[in-house]
């Protein structure tokens, strides 16, 4: 057997809890109410182009991206706007969403909603990108960098990869695995799609070792489609990461502080991929996702498809309420997902995953000393000394931390999880980073 | 044996001559001229190193007092020292100085355990910064204080302590010197400098939440709300983004229990006096 | 209520007992052996140091440095094995309780407890012995095999001891009893630990087997021990291949004396050694080359305590100026 490509340094194994790995994708309904936020991405927030009290139906845009750097917002139900106004969000904060009541569920004439797959790309280049554009498609894995942008190339780059990320290296979720699974012949449509809008011949599909269903499915199907590849990789976190993932496979690395097309190489995420095969191909923006709700609290674990906007409560309803034992509620994955002060905020774009975790999963256990056993080291996915950064934070040194480069700390969270005096590592080097990014 | 003794004495001395001969030159090379005034005023200043001047420590201050001419030297201040250091050193290079308040940093927000209770349990560092970036913290108002004391840690003069009853920090008068450390610390900006009032009576908003009223009165009781009702007292007072602020220039003599007696939800503070209650209670 | 808590929310179980556990789990095979060569008395030995470094960190902690009770991390039965490892079966108790003064109060609590020391505590406990009573510390009773009663045992030279002996006959000094090259034990006595040493160095075989339950349980990585290993194997070997003298002969150097002890579980110690790859290797490396420099010429026999200690002092310089290499910084 040859050895499964990874990344180079670093890296940790994480008990993998895919409980919900063999169930199958199901609708999660319609909630009363629908709140969409006008940001679920990087950039400036959408602006609104609509009123209090308009009727929408699915699919009908509802703000407009606000400059290069930022994205369209559809309406994800058909009904009644009730109110456009600052409501409270995952955090606590404040954030500007438009609240719609739900009646019916009547979609915009201009989607395709037949289950037929379309195989003839009848584009160009710029065409795509407009559809995508239009679409309203952001990075689904999580940092939501809008997709037009990064499938326009400037001129005096040269792309010789596009690597499409099924690795889903987070523990619970399975959002992605069961997309690659169910939809793996539209995946493989929105690789050749996003290959002709790149002007590139072969995009490349990494999928962990642990998903080998997917992997056998997506292997068949890439025979019949010239261009498109399966690349296996071994399970290791945080190879989801774009960094690490474009290290193991093409062997390359992004230069400190650029970007991947710097390195000649572009990531999107499965779920970007399959939502850039609707939107072109059907005309659907991209409104709804797949989520993963599950969790060691979870009574029901379960992969919906949902639509944004849907409170999270109301998926947790559905898996059998918020039981007894949660302590938390994670949006997102249990190593990089942020804990919900406010479980009734709506699922976004960018929401892979809602885990309920019991107080012996999270539990975060007192902060000794460092013994300087220098498992960070050894695990940081980046090569950082994370100890060094924590004694110097610690003694109030933040502007020093600068040799140490937390800059280039991708927050993955893995020298937190393996220290075994429990020092809130990854803590410490946010501070380092906020404090170098204020000086900067 | 006299050969020994010899040698020893001379290779020992022969170094020792190198070595000053090297050490004579690099002194002569790496001397640093500097005005005399500066050790001079260095030693009359506090030694805190807070940088609550705008310079990177007392030497460096010391180094723009001496270099400043009568003009520039207005413009420097230590807060630490205060007048009294001003003048001294002011007399030490000849200058004129210019009387300043005193002043001393208060806390804009009474958010505590009563008045803004828990909704959440906070596990993680204390850090007010880290926990801003996780939450809008435990009660839930998004511009009050955290409960985590970055301020604390960052007072040089132990000013600052929680208390372990409200939940917030509390500014100790004697010790504060305004020195502006927890201003620019507090991720919420909750601190301002603001000067001592006669008799220590000062008459403020404790408050910074911008929501409508009533989303801030959700999170805490003594929120303010922006209802208007202080500016009718003094129309100095402003209120933006649903939030009152009152200018230092606004007696605490003259308008402090007025003001106290006309908020609503109790967000406006007046020091040193004794409110109406208090009194009762005495 | 929820709590609310920052990224990752999942921790690893494997805290500093649980790694400190692991590192005395990998001890008792050398321990047996000790026990099975030396009878009793080792195993007198081993409780007493054991026993001492707890009760002094114990009674350090709570009464003079008040830090609490630092016990149950379990650090101190480990530096109280290590301790007892580099002892001499007749050791007296008295003695022993002197060097776990020394390892536990001096060598770690007054730097500021686990995490804050700058050198092996067991190894300062060590040397402090070596120096103070030189007699008691080199003097090895022979192994008997499962000769439990063996308080009063003979006494011969180490392999070492030897090899140093026969440095001072090439110049024509009385040849000392039993200290010709003929009485080098075989190899495969030195290998499963049949031979004069201290308690726990003599059997390489047991050792290995601490090291490698430690790399299963990654405990520990492979690079120090191999390359310190490896330093001195290679150093001793092309000296040997130059000149045929048997005092170089490369796998006696290996498998007698200290070295696979203090290659595995002390140069090995968390917090006295470097954290980042590149320093390591240097440091097993610098361990490597000081441990031959210190057996072939200088007075001592054995030269692993001292070079392991060296080694520790330029530990922060070498954390300080070897950083490895980060991804995506210019090559």
């Amino acid at each position: 057997m040859t050895k499964l490509k990874t990344f180079r340094i670093g890296g940790i194994h994480p008990n993998k809890y895919k409980i919900t790995t063999d169930s199958p994708i199901i609708d999660a309904g319609l909630p009363d109410i629908v709140t969409i936020p006008v940001k679920q991405h990087i950039g400036a927030p959408a602006k609104i182009l609509v009123q209090k009290g308009d009727k929408v139906k699915v699919g009908t845009l509802l703000a407009d991206a606000d400059g290069i750097v930022s994205s369209d917002v559809h309406s994800s139900v058909s009904g009644e706007i009730l109110k456009i106004e600052e409501t409270e969000g995952e955090f606590g904060y404040l954030e500007k969403m438009i609240t719609i009541k739900v009646e019916g569920d009547d979609w915009a004439p201009s989607i395709n909603r037949s289950d037929d797959i379309i195989r003839e790309i009848p584009f160009s280049a710029e065409e795509i990108i407009a559809k995508i554009r239009e679409a309203g498609i952001v990075g689904m894995g999580g940092a939501g960098y809008p997709t037009p942008i990064k499938t326009t190339i400037p001129e005096n780059r040269k792309i010789d990869f596009l690597i499409i990320n099924g690795i889903e290296c987070e523990p619970f979720l399975t959002a992605d695995d069961r997309l690659m699974v169910e939809k793996a012949e539209q995946i493989v449509i929105g690789a050749k799609i996003l290959n002709k809008a790149l002007g590139i011949q072969n995009a490349i599909i990494a999928v962990d070792e642990n998903k080998p269903h997917a992997v056998e499915i997506l292997s068949r199907l890439s025979k019949s489609y010239i261009g498109v590849n399966v690349q296996v990789c071994a399970t290791k976190y945080p190879q989801g990461g774009e960094k690490q993932l474009i290290n193991a496979v093409t062997g390359r690395e992004v230069p400190s502080g650029k970007l991947p097309a710097d390195a000649g190489c572009i990531v999107q995420n499965v779920g970007t991929v399959n939502a850039v095969y609707e939107a072109v191909l059907k005309n659907k923006p991209l409104f709804e996702r797949i989520v993963t709700v599950s969790g060691d609290a979870c009574l029901h674990p379960a992969n919906f498809r949902v639509r944004v906007g849907t409170p999270a409560s109301f998926l947790i309803e559905k898996c059998g309420g918020l039981t007894e034992n949660t302590a938390q509620v994670i949006f997102g994955g249990p190593m990089m997902g942020t804990s919900a002060f406010n479980i009734n905020a709506p699922v976004t774009k960018l929401t892979s995953g809602i885990l309920l975790l019991s107080d012996k999963l999270a539990h975060k256990a007192p902060a000794g000393d460092c013994i300087r056993c220098a498992k960070c080291v050894e695990v940081c996915p980046v090569g950082l000394q994370p100890f060094m950064i924590g004694r110097l934070v610690r003694a109030g040194m933040l502007e020093e931390t600068r040799e140490f480069h937390p800059l280039d700390c991708i927050e993955c969270g893995c020298c937190a999880f393996t220290c075994p005096a429990h020092l809130p590592l990854l803590d410490y080097c946010k501070l380092a980073k906020a404090e170098l990014k204020r000086k900067k | 044996m006299e050969n020994i003794i010899l040698l020893s004495i001379l290779v020992l001395g022969g170094i020792a001559l190198i070595a000053s001969v090297i050490l004579y030159f690099v002194s002569q090379k790496c001397a640093v001229e500097e005005d005399t005034r500066v050790a001079e005023i260095e030693n009359l200043l506090p030694q805190a190193n807070c940088g609550a001047c705008g310079k990177a420590g007392c030497h460096d201050f010391a180094v723009a007092c001496a270099a400043a001419d009568a003009k520039t030297f207005s413009n420097l201040f230590c807060p630490v020292g205060g007048a009294s250091v001003m003048g001294k050193i002011a007399a030490l290079l000849g200058y004129q100085t210019t009387a300043k308040e005193p002043t001393l940093a208060v806390l804009r927000c009474n958010g505590t355990c009563q008045n803004a209770p828990a909704k959440i349990i906070y596990d993680g560092i204390d850090s007010c910064r880290i926990a801003a970036g996780i939450s809008s913290g435990q009660s839930g108002c998004p511009n009050g204080c955290l409960r985590l004391g970055d301020c604390v840690k960052v007072c040089k003069f132990g000013a600052l302590s929680i208390n372990p009853q409200t939940g917030i920090p509390v500014v100790d008068e004697e010790k504060c010197t305004s020195c502006g450390a927890c201003v620019k610390t507090c991720p919420r900006g909750l601190f301002e400098i603001r000067p001592r009032g006669r008799d220590g009576n000062r008459v403020y908003v404790a408050c910074r939440n911008t929501q409508k009223g009533a989303l801030a009165r959700k999170n805490c009781a003594v929120a303010c709300i922006g209802c208007m009702k202080c500016t009718k007292i003094n129309p100095e007072i402003t209120v933006a983004d649903n939030l009152s602020y009152i200018p230092a220039g606004v007696s605490a003599d003259q308008y402090g229990e007025a003001l106290v007696k006309a908020c609503p939800t109790g967000a406006i503070v007046c020091t040193g006096k004794q409110t109406p209650e208090e009194k009762a209670h005495d | 209520m929820l709590k609310i808590s920052t990224a990752p929310h999942l921790t690893t179980n494997r805290d500093t007992r649980a790694l400190m556990t692991d590192v005395i789990i990998a001890l008792i095979p050398a321990a047996l052996v000790a026990v099975l060569f030396f009878g009793l008395a080792a195993l007198k030995v081993i409780l007493t140091a054991v026993a001492g470094c707890v009760l002094f960190e114990y009674l350090a902690g709570r009464y003079w440095f008040k830090t609490g009770n630092t016990t149950r991390d379990g650090s101190a039965v480990i530096t109280g094995l290590l301790l007892a490892f580099n002892l001499p079966s007749s050791m007296p108790v008295l003695m022993i309780l002197c060097g776990c003064f020394m390892a536990i109060v001096v060598a770690k609590l007054c730097y500021g407890g686990l995490g804050k020391n700058i050198f092996n505590p067991a190894l300062v406990g060590r040397v402090f012995l070596f120096i103070s009573f030189p007699v008691q510390m080199t003097t090895w009773p022979k192994p008997e095999f499962l000769n439990l009663w063996s308080f009063d045992a003979q006494t011969g030279a180490t392999t070492l001891g030897i090899l140093k002996h026969l440095d001072a006959s090439t110049s024509a000094t009385a040849l000392v009893q039993g200290t010709s090259a003929e009485s080098i034990p075989a190899y495969w006595q030195m290998f499963v630990g049949y031979t004069g040493g201290c308690l726990g160095e003599v059997s390489a075989l047991a050792l290995l087997i601490g090291f490698v339950y430690m790399l299963w349980r990654k405990v520990i990585t492979w690079h120090i021990p191999f390359y310190y290993m490896a330093t001195v194997f290679v150093i001793t070997a092309v000296m040997w291949l130059l000149t045929k003298d048997v005092r170089y002969e490369p796998l006696t150097h290996l498998l007698s004396g200290g070295l696979i002890l203090g290659a595995v579980f002390m140069a090995t110690d968390y917090t006295t050694s470097p954290m980042t790859k590149n320093a390591q290797i240097l440091y097993a490396v610098g361990c490597g080359v000081l441990t031959i420099v210190i057996r072939l010429w200088s007075a001592y026999p054995e030269g692993v305590s001292f070079a392991i200690l060296i080694m520790n002092a330029l530990v922060p310089l070498m954390d300080k100026y070897a950083k490895p290499r980060f991804y995506g910084s210019r090559r």
